[in-house]
């Protein structure tokens, strides 16, 4: 059982899903409830991770990382390391891949609301910020906690970008999903076999904890 | 009456002209079996093109051609995946496929790989990179990540680490290590952001010739010999044996040395 692998991919879900959410919630507003030209095309860029290959994005984060290229070039003399194998270019991947299971859940909640409700809320004198926290939250955090656990539990299980611009280095970008990957390829099935069952019954319980809350959240309301 | 009965059969007749062109595309690789499947190193990414070329200028013959790490073909051969032939990048994979009864014949050295150090055009190392270098490289920080191929399961990976060993690295250098899932990813590594890689001698002739970098060869003494085995599998057939016998012959050999493997038969 390789435990820093596990630590590491609780760390770097951890911080996806810190990271992610909060952005993500102003962004799922934005789409659920704005309307604008370019929507079709906004919305069409956070769904496309879900397509792509992690080749695909693994390539072209390689390419973006590079210490020749603009972002990786910055970030090198910023500072001093480099941007390709390391945590934080794992995060900056993650976070990525992710865009998807953070919005899309979000954006549902948020266009299932009525917009009198909004209207109404500020009619009675309570600020935006307030609204949020009083009148939305309540509604959307079922969609907000959904989002952040799909992230949470995509990213333990992400495998093919992490592969390719991770650099399988200890403690640093050698995940899970790699660590498993990496006992299979040694024959080693019995490592293999407890890494996956762990896992397996990880983001089991993450998903069911989806579903029994979001279960219980309709209970009450009809 | 008449429309009636032959309305239904527009449908069908769309069906028909829709399913006929894919069953013809699908049908395609039940043809193509004549053809053998070989499984082959990732170690050979480069060579085997133009051997197998030349088995088909030779025989008439082809073969499909698939890779993978040694370890992933090996699983893959245990799990029936229908290849009549195995190159790998070591013996203890061979060995697996002997000992599970899978194969036809006893295995067989075909080429001999050797290792370098290569050193990326925008390294902080110096260009021509210098094996004494490595140690202060590493003292004094210019050598940041130096990417090799998973010493778990890598054959390339494990000569690497032997190298490290020798050099009396392995320790010091933990931390910096980049592992690529073969050796052609460690190569991918070392030329997207790693300050260098101990990488195979056939990729690094070609990274050097399209002036990615500069590469030394680390002595053979330094690690365990990068024999490379083959072994036919059970159900290995006339062309697949025909193309076993080929890479012993001098042409294919030739080949091999051309793309930086020695071989077993020592150059005229």
């Amino acid at each position: 059982m390789d435990w820093l692998a596990f630590s590491l991919s609780l760390q770097l879900a951890a911080w996806t899903t810190i990271v992610l959410i909060p952005i993500a919630v102003v962004v799922a507003r934005v789409i659920a409830w704005r309307r604008f030209a370019a929507k079709g095309f906004i919305e069409a860029l956070v769904a496309l991770p879900l397509v792509l290959p992690p080749t695909v994005l693994g390539y072209y984060m390689l390419t973006v990382f590079s210490k020749n290229s603009l972002l990786g070039g910055a970030y090198q003399s910023l500072f001093n390391q480099s941007l390709a194998f390391s945590f934080e270019g794992l995060l900056l991947a993650s976070l990525v891949i992710n865009i998807p299971f953070a919005i899309q859940p979000m954006q549902r909640a948020f266009e299932a609301m009525p917009g009198e409700l909004r209207e109404a809320a500020w009619c009675s004198g309570l600020s935006r910020w307030q609204t949020f926290l009083r009148i939305e939250f309540p509604l959307a955090w079922t969609g907000i906690l959904t989002a952040a656990v799909l992230t949470f539990a995509h990213t333990l299980g992400e495998f093919g970008v992490v592969l390719m611009v991770g650099g399988n280095i200890p403690g640093e970008t050698k995940t899970i999903a790699i660590a498993i990957y990496d006992r299979v390829q040694a024959f080693d099935d019995r490592q293999a076999a407890t890494m996956s069952a762990l896992l397996l019954m990880f983001s089991f319980v993450a998903i069911g904890v989806i579903y029994f809350v979001n279960d219980r959240f309709k209970q009450r309301f009809h | 009456m008449q429309n009636a009965r032959s309305d239904p059969s527009k449908p069908a007749r769309f069906w028909l002209a829709l399913i006929l062109p894919m069953w013809v595309v699908f049908a395609i690789p039940v043809f193509a079996a004549d053809k053998p499947l070989i499984a082959v190193a990732s170690s050979l990414n480069g060579v085997i093109g133009p051997i197998s070329q030349g088995f088909a200028l030779h025989t008439g013959q082809q073969v499909r051609v698939s890779f993978g790490a040694s370890g992933s073909l090996t699983r893959q051969i245990v799990q029936g995946a229908p290849f009549e032939l195995f190159l790998s990048a070591d013996k203890s994979y061979v060995d697996i496929l002997i000992d599970n009864g899978l194969a036809a014949t006893s295995s067989e050295i075909y080429a001999t790989g050797r290792l370098v150090l290569f050193v990326p055009d925008n390294s902080p190392l110096p260009g021509n990179p210098a094996l004494a270098e490595l140690p202060s490289a590493l003292e004094d920080g210019r050598l940041q990540r130096l990417a090799i191929a998973n010493p778990e399961h890598a054959p390339y990976g494990r000569a690497a680490r032997d190298a490290l060993q020798f050099l009396g690295l392995w320790q010091t250098i933990q931390g910096k290590l980049l592992f690529g899932e073969n050796v052609a990813q460690a190569a991918q590594f070392t030329t997207s952001g790693a300050d260098a890689g101990i990488v195979s001698l056939s990729i690094a002739q070609d990274l050097a010739s399209s002036g990615q970098g500069t590469y030394i060869l680390l002595p053979e003494s330094w690690h365990q010999p990068l024999h490379h085995y083959m072994v036919l599998l059970s159900p290995a057939g006339k062309v697949a044996r025909a193309f076993y016998d080929y890479l012993k012959q001098s042409g294919a050999q030739q080949i091999f040395r051309k793309f930086g493997f020695s071989t077993p038969t020592p150059s005229q």
